[in-house]
């Protein structure tokens, strides 16, 4: 029951895809929507972002302080772990489940109200692709600026583990500066960007895909917005164990 | 000329219509009446292919909807204009950008030529002024309008409105309904109106097809639905003592009421 049911969801999801990946009907709107929809869900998010990241930043140095207090370590494990955390799991992982609830919610909130308010139809009435027309700028809008929301995030974390070094003294800001580039792997980064462009597919098009199927009022609409968050935030941790085995093993 | 035959539509193996054919004719408004819940919205959305019905032709001059595949109701969809219950308009575009949207999409015109034609719509539909507001800002009735312009901008063949006067006072009912009558005359269009306000049945009932729990059960005009015969639509249309006395005033003046005998 449960598993024919996912399937079919799945079956509807593919297709909805299909019907999205089309050449837009005209090059200069679909311009216009996409730099709009970059200004919105990414532009808009770099505040949060940064002040997520460097408050992450500084609690995972104290963290690592906290436990790293043996004669045995150096002291500058507390930079490198930091960097580590934030570089391999935070800035992309952790950051995108947080874009999926601010993100995710505000695609599915709007395509559904456009849905029950009958504008999706009136779209289809012109003969317009209306999934192409909405969903396809939302999609490239996030996946194209995902890489740089991450890195705000990697450079604004490292430097909230900074902060809290000054602020409270809790290791000697110099040796956390020499802690987050010993032992630098560069492929870390990459890893953290190449992660993130799936989830940006995943957040934009699962909550686009609850939003365009929402059926009701706006009760449902509600309801697909919350269904938005939590299947794209199972995804994407799914989507974080496939990756993290094929980048890293 | 639409001519709809047989067409049966279910949602999950539940009959909504039942075998309706009907005749939209060009020129003049045909109207689709009945009571709420009866199917008009489900044969409406059918009639523009928003909902595939399982069986049936709907022929839009001589043109089979339902034999279509994707990219021919695209492009029979650019003959067409459909006007929402809701009005649908685009939350986030102002009046003139509403109008313009199709334009926009599918014409070939310049910047300046779609402006023109935008203002020209907007001014036909009494809204000069008003063009660079946003919907919200606007009451029912001027959204109803702005719909209507919008609807009408690539100059449709095919004009659906689904219940155009929801919602609305009846003094500005009456004006939409003028509105959508004087365009449909105007400009010769095959405009199909879902409405179960009896004003209208009425004022601007040149064609009636009235459904009945998904069958069409009866079609006339506003002089022949007077003397119907139909229980269901007499019960229908005569529900309120006002358009009782309307009836009885009407049948003794068959003259007045351009009754036939
Ligand atoms: N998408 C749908 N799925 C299932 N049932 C529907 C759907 N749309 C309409 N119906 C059903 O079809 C019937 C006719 O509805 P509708 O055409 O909206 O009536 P109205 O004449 O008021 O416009 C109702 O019983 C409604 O519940
Ligand atoms: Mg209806």
């Amino acid at each position: 029951m449960l598993l024919t049911e996912s399937l079919s969801t799945l079956g509807k999801f593919a297709l909805f895809i299909k019907r999205t990946i089309a050449i837009p009907e005209k090059w200069g709107v679909f311009f216009k929507r996409y730099v709009a929809e970059i200004m919105k869900l990414g532009v808009d998010s770099i505040p949060v972002v940064i002040v997520i990241s460097i408050f992450i930043g500084a609690v995972c140095a104290i963290q690592m302080q906290l436990n790293t207090t043996s004669p045995l370590m150096p002291r500058y494990t507390v930079g490198l772990a930091t960097r580590e955390v934030i570089l391999l799991e935070f800035s992309s992982s952790i950051m995108c489940l947080i874009l999926a609830g601010k993100v995710g919610s505000n695609i599915a909130s709007e395509i559904g109200t456009m849905r029950v308010t009958e504008q999706i139809d009136a779209l289809e009435i012109m003969g317009v692709n209306s999934a192409n027309y909405l969903v396809m700028p939302k999609m490239l809008a996030m996946v194209s600026f995902i890489p740089v929301l991450v890195i705000f995030s990697m450079s604004t974390g490292l430097l909230g583990g900074y902060l809290i070094s000054v602020i409270t003294g809790v290791i000697q800001p110099s040796t956390y500066v020499y802690g987050i580039q010993a032992m630098f792997v560069e492929w870390y980064v990459w890893y953290g960007l190449i992660k993130s462009l799936f989830f940006a597919f995943l957040i934009a098009s699962i909550a686009s895909f609850y939003g365009y199927h929402v059926s009701g009022g706006a009760l449902e609409v509600g309801k697909a917005s919350t269904k938005a968050v939590v299947t794209s935030s199972i995804m994407i941790l799914l989507a974080d164990v496939i990756l993290t085995k094929v980048l890293l093993q | 000329m639409i001519e709809v035959r047989n067409v049966v539509k279910s949602f999950d193996g539940v009959e909504i219509l039942h075998h309706v054919t009907t005749t939209f004719q060009a020129g003049i408004t045909n109207l689709i009446i009945g009571q709420s819940g009866s199917g008009k919205t489900v044969l409406m959305k059918s009639l523009v292919g928003l909902h595939r019905p399982e069986e049936g032709e709907i022929l839009f001059d001589g043109r089979d909807l339902l034999a279509m595949n994707r990219h021919q109701i695209k492009e029979l969809r650019k003959e067409i204009g459909m006007l929402f219950q809701g009005s649908a308009l685009f939350d986030s575009e102002t009046v003139l950008g509403n109008v313009m949207f199709p334009l926009v999409m599918f014409s070939k015109m310049s910047k300046a030529e779609m402006r023109d034609r935008a203002m020209f719509c907007i001014e036909r539909v009494n809204l000069k002024g008003a063009e660079g507001k946003y919907p919200s800002e606007l009451s029912g009735g001027m959204q109803k309008r702005v719909a209507i312009a919008r609807a009408i901008a690539l100059n449709p063949k095919y004009l659906f409105c689904d219940e155009p006067n929801s919602g609305l006072d009846p003094r500005t009912s009456i004006l939409i309904d003028e509105l959508l009558s004087d365009i449909t005359h105007e400009y010769g269009i095959t405009t199909v109106i879902n409405t179960h306000d009896m004003n209208s049945v009425l004022g601007i009932g040149e064609s009636i097809a009235f459904i009945n729990r998904g069958s069409c059960d009866w079609t006339g005009n506003m002089h022949q639905i007077y003397t119907s015969g139909n229980k269901a639509l007499e019960e229908f249309v005569f529900a309120t003592d006002l358009f009782r006395t309307v009836q009885k005033y009407a049948l003794q003046h068959p003259d007045e009421a351009g009754i036939e005998r």
